[in-house]
């Protein structure tokens, strides 16, 4: 599935400072219903875009607190977080709100 | 199980596909009513506090980072649209930081640009003669973050001086507030507790300070600044190792994911505290030597070497640091700076004379001030 993964407010220096990335995220269906949601899209990305500090993007089983997630610029918080599902082309963009202002 | 397929309809116009869901008031709202209920709340809080007057000369403390740069953006379409009449500024305070501050005021010089506001940067380098950097240098990174808390303080204030404005904003947001009541229960610091959940402070002084984003949750700053693609800039401070601030501010988070309006009901019982009368508070109180407000140090003891007794200095963190400017002729004599009891002694800054500064680092947020002047030994605590 192509997506787009955009890093801001300073998580893009988790990976070596490209805030932009165009992936292929390939997922294994399990039966034709199955859909790719944020929560494996959430450990995709640690596990291939994160490459320092880890525990600044997840905490337990989701983004760590502070960190903002909007899907195709919809704040992910009304489209069931974890669960959301998501489609080819889809935007998701990443935020953290903890740096300094 | 939600998918996002289920487009919400923003819960104001009844028209919108949502886009964000409000962390005060739970409501699943549109851009567009974002950014009105946004501004709007922010001007009633100008008007209910009458945070300025008509006519006011008013600096906003521009650091590049998202606050003070939604604030600045936000100020000043206010100003505009509702016709305050202010004069507003972009005040920046260049600490000398290498690969932090330099990037940032980069930024600040663009928004200065966009805004079309007026800038001003004052740099410790400046004002008195060293960059954190060089400071970084010489007492290392333990309490580093304290001095330049007291540093930019100052250093603000002489900026606002310069551009002899009013009053002074800040881009405090109500995540900020709520972690400041926080940590100052954590340390027992009632003078400073009664003091940060005010939305003006510093009113007796030269330059009020406010506050207009107290009640603003630093989300829907984050937020309005992605929507509206506002240029800001992002990178934690390479020198801020603090630990004891990042587990409040780790906390609140965490509140925050369970009940977002913990953060506003933390604030609402910081306003409300009584403070017990027989409580003993530090007063603010002024530096006499150099003349600056002096909350932070107190002296504590002035064993002295010459064998008399010394005097009753109440003396501020700018001891040591400011030797080299401002301050009158004792502490522009200093000649020695050292941290850890004595170590690493500096003699380039010599400027000749008989007081010696000391910096002596304890635990987090906790430092000791150790300088002789003419023979007497001082120290200084930090008063909480």
């Amino acid at each position: 599935m192509q997506l787009t993964i955009e890093f801001g407010g300073g998580l893009e220096l988790l990976c070596d400072s490209k805030k932009i990335h165009h992936v292929n995220v390939e997922f294994e269906q399990q039966n034709e219903e199955d859909k790719l949601t944020m929560r494996e899209l959430l450990s995709w990305v640690q596990t291939n875009l994160i490459k320092e500090r880890p525990e600044m993007f997840i905490k337990g089983d989701t983004v760590r607190p502070g960190v903002l997630v909007l899907v195709n610029d919809c704040d992910w918080e009304l489209s069931g977080q974890l669960n959301t599902s998501l489609e080819e082309k889809d935007v998701v963009v990443f935020i953290s709100t903890l740096h300094g202002g | 199980m939600e998918g996002k397929r289920n487009v919400r309809i923003c819960c104001l116009c009844n028209e919108r596909r949502a886009s964000l869901k409000r962390p005060k008031t739970l409501q699943q709202i549109c851009t567009e009513c974002f950014y009105l209920a946004f501004e709007n709340e922010i001007h009633q809080i100008i008007l209910s506090n009458r945070l300025f007057s008509r006519g006011d000369r008013v600096a906003i403390g521009a650091s590049g980072g998202k606050d003070s740069t939604v604030l600045a953006y936000v100020l000043s379409k206010l100003n505009r649209v509702h016709d305050y009449g202010l004069h507003l500024f972009l005040l920046s305070v260049d600490e000398g930081i290498t690969g932090y501050r330099d990037d940032s005021l980069e930024t600040v010089h663009r928004n200065q640009i966009q805004y079309g506001l007026p800038l001003k940067i004052v740099s410790y380098k400046d004002l008195y003669g060293w960059t954190m950097d060089e400071i970084v240098k010489l007492i290392g990174l333990k309490n580093n973050c304290t001095f330049c808390g007291v540093f930019r303080r100052q250093a603000l204030d002489r900026g606002a001086a310069f551009l002899k404005v009013d009053k002074l904003v800040t881009g405090h947001n109500a995540d900020d507030i709520a972690e400041t009541i926080l940590l100052n229960i954590l340390r027992g610091d009632i003078a400073r507790l009664s003091r940060c959940s005010s939305i003006v402070t510093g009113e007796d002084g030269p330059i009020p300070r406010c506050k207009p984003f107290k009640y603003t949750y630093e989300k829907e700053i984050v937020m309005y600044a992605y929507f509206k693609k506002l240029d800001y800039f992002s990178t934690e401070c390479i020198y801020s190792p603090n630990a004891y601030r990042g587990f409040a501010r780790e906390f609140i988070k965490d509140l925050e994911r369970i009940r977002p309006r913990a953060i506003l009901d933390i604030i609402k019982s910081g306003e409300n505290f009584r403070i017990s009368t027989t409580t003993k508070m530090h007063e603010q109180g002024t530096c006499e030597r150099c003349g600056y407000i002096s909350s932070q140090w107190v002296l504590i003891d002035d064993q002295s070497s010459s064998g008399d007794g010394g005097g009753s200095t109440r003396c501020c963190s700018s001891a040591w640091w400011m030797f080299t400017v401002t301050v009158p002729e004792a502490l522009r004599s200093i000649s020695h700076v050292c941290s850890g009891g004595g170590q690493n002694q500096e003699k380039n800054k010599e400027k000749g004379g008989s007081l010696h500064g000391c910096i002596h680092g304890k635990e987090d947020e906790e430092m000791k001030v150790v300088f002789i002047d003419k023979g007497k030994r001082f120290s200084a605590v930090q008063s909480h």
